[in-house]
């Protein structure tokens, strides 16, 4: 199922599914690539409110998506962590280390407009 | 009122009495018939003497000894549990309000068994193989029965410490917003792992339900930090982060310090200011700096 990806100003938007799979999240990686490219992007928001488990394979393809998109000169944010993620993410050791998040889309694009 | 009879019976083994063990006791209980003020008495005269029940007079002794006394009795000419458990619940009517210490209430049941022990071999001592048949019948009998009472007397403690405990947890974490994307955690007391936990949640719950940028947690009032309190604590910094808050520590004791120091915790992790009006003002500019004007 494809991720949909909205296009702000600079910014590209992507709002996780429910039910995310390991093949969506890696097609949502080559999307953003593609479309920074094509809109020349500046900041990319990735959005996983919806999301009620964060395992290490999506957490280590977001940070990856996240290099990746900073390599090709965007800066990405994550935001929408929920607090019980959140915490059971760190109990596992899970940091998201160099990963920029915020708590919702409009925190994150102030993040991005600074 | 209900929940506690509810919880009030945790399963002991209860002894099974066949027939033949259930008509000696209630041969045995008939011929006391006449001695049960003399036993009373005599219960109560050792209560006394073992230094038992010491903030009640003789007389509420007697008295308040009184209904134990008989369902005692009547559970020994039943043999039933259904007599147990309205035993269990009149005791507790009983023992509740006056905080009868458990060592008392133990020492009461055993020396109830003693009474009643002793007439056994006073009555059949003549006939050595009746007495054990009637020491076979009774013991499993009278030490079912303390068992359970004992067993549900320390159940009951137990949940009225939990009721306790709950209740101050509840009243000694609350989260402040004191400003816009300010919210402040005061710590009263012990923070151990069960509170710590308890903190997070509510912490990471206020950051979004407030849309927290920064969070100050004063621990001015906690003496020390056992080691998986300080983990949480750090743990608790670093889900902060993944929902775009800060955290600034204020107020840490220096034993708290060397525990945290000792635990090999990255000090880079955490911002710590000595005090909370420092952290207040370190946190309006870190607040003031992200948004500028408000």
């Amino acid at each position: 199922m494809d991720i949909p990806i909205l296009k702000q100003g600079n910014c590209l938007i992507a709002s996780v599914q429910p039910a995310l799979t390991d093949t969506g999240l890696l097609q949502l990686q080559e999307n953003l690539l593609m479309l920074t490219s094509k809109y020349r992007s500046h900041g990319v928001i990735i959005d996983v409110t919806v999301l009620d488990v964060i395992d290490s394979f999506t957490s280590r393809t977001l940070r990856d998506t996240v290099y990746m998109l900073k390599l090709r000169g965007a800066e990405a944010v994550i935001v929408g962590i929920q607090p019980d993620m959140a915490f059971a993410l760190v109990q596992l050791g899970i940091t998201l280390e160099g990963v920029k998040t915020a708590l919702d889309l409009e925190e994150g694009l102030a993040l991005l407009e600074r | 009122m209900a929940e506690k009879e509810r919880q009030l019976l945790p399963t002991v083994a209860q002894p099974v009495l066949d027939g033949k063990n259930l008509e000696l006791l209630r041969e045995w209980v008939v011929r006391l018939g006449t001695r049960h003020t003399e036993l009373h008495e005599d219960w109560v005269r050792r209560i006394t003497a073992n230094k038992l029940l010491t903030s009640m007079t003789k007389e509420e002794i007697h008295d308040e000894t009184t209904t134990i006394y008989e369902r005692w009795v009547s559970i020994l000419e039943e043999g039933s549990y259904q007599a147990l458990h309205t035993y269990i619940q009149s005791l507790s009517a009983w023992i509740i309000p006056r905080e009868v210490a458990p060592h008392e209430m133990i020492g009461l049941m055993l020396i109830l068994r003693d009474v009643f022990g002793k007439t056994l071999l006073e009555g059949y001592l003549s006939d050595f193989d009746l007495l054990s048949r009637m020491l076979d019948a009774y013991e499993p009998v009278a030490n079912g029965i303390i068992n359970t009472v004992v067993a549900s007397f320390i159940q009951e403690r137990e949940h009225v410490t939990q009721r306790l405990q709950r209740a101050v947890h509840e009243l000694s974490t609350p989260v402040l917003q004191i400003r816009d994307r300010l919210l402040l955690a005061p710590i009263i007391g012990g923070l151990d792992a069960e509170r710590a936990r308890q903190l997070t949640n509510q912490l990471l719950h206020a950051i979004r339900d407030y849309r927290a940028k920064v969070v100050v947690i004063d621990v001015t009032g906690v003496p020390s930090l056992d080691s998986r309190a300080a983990n949480y604590l750090v743990q608790t910094v670093a889900a902060a982060r993944l929902l775009g808050a800060s955290v600034i520590v204020t107020g840490m004791a220096p034993v708290t310090a060397q525990t945290l120091v000792n635990l090999g915790v990255d000090v880079n992790s955490m911002h710590t200011v000595g005090d909370l009006q420092g952290g207040i003002e370190e946190a309006s500019r870190l607040l003031t700096k992200d948004h500028p004007g408000g």
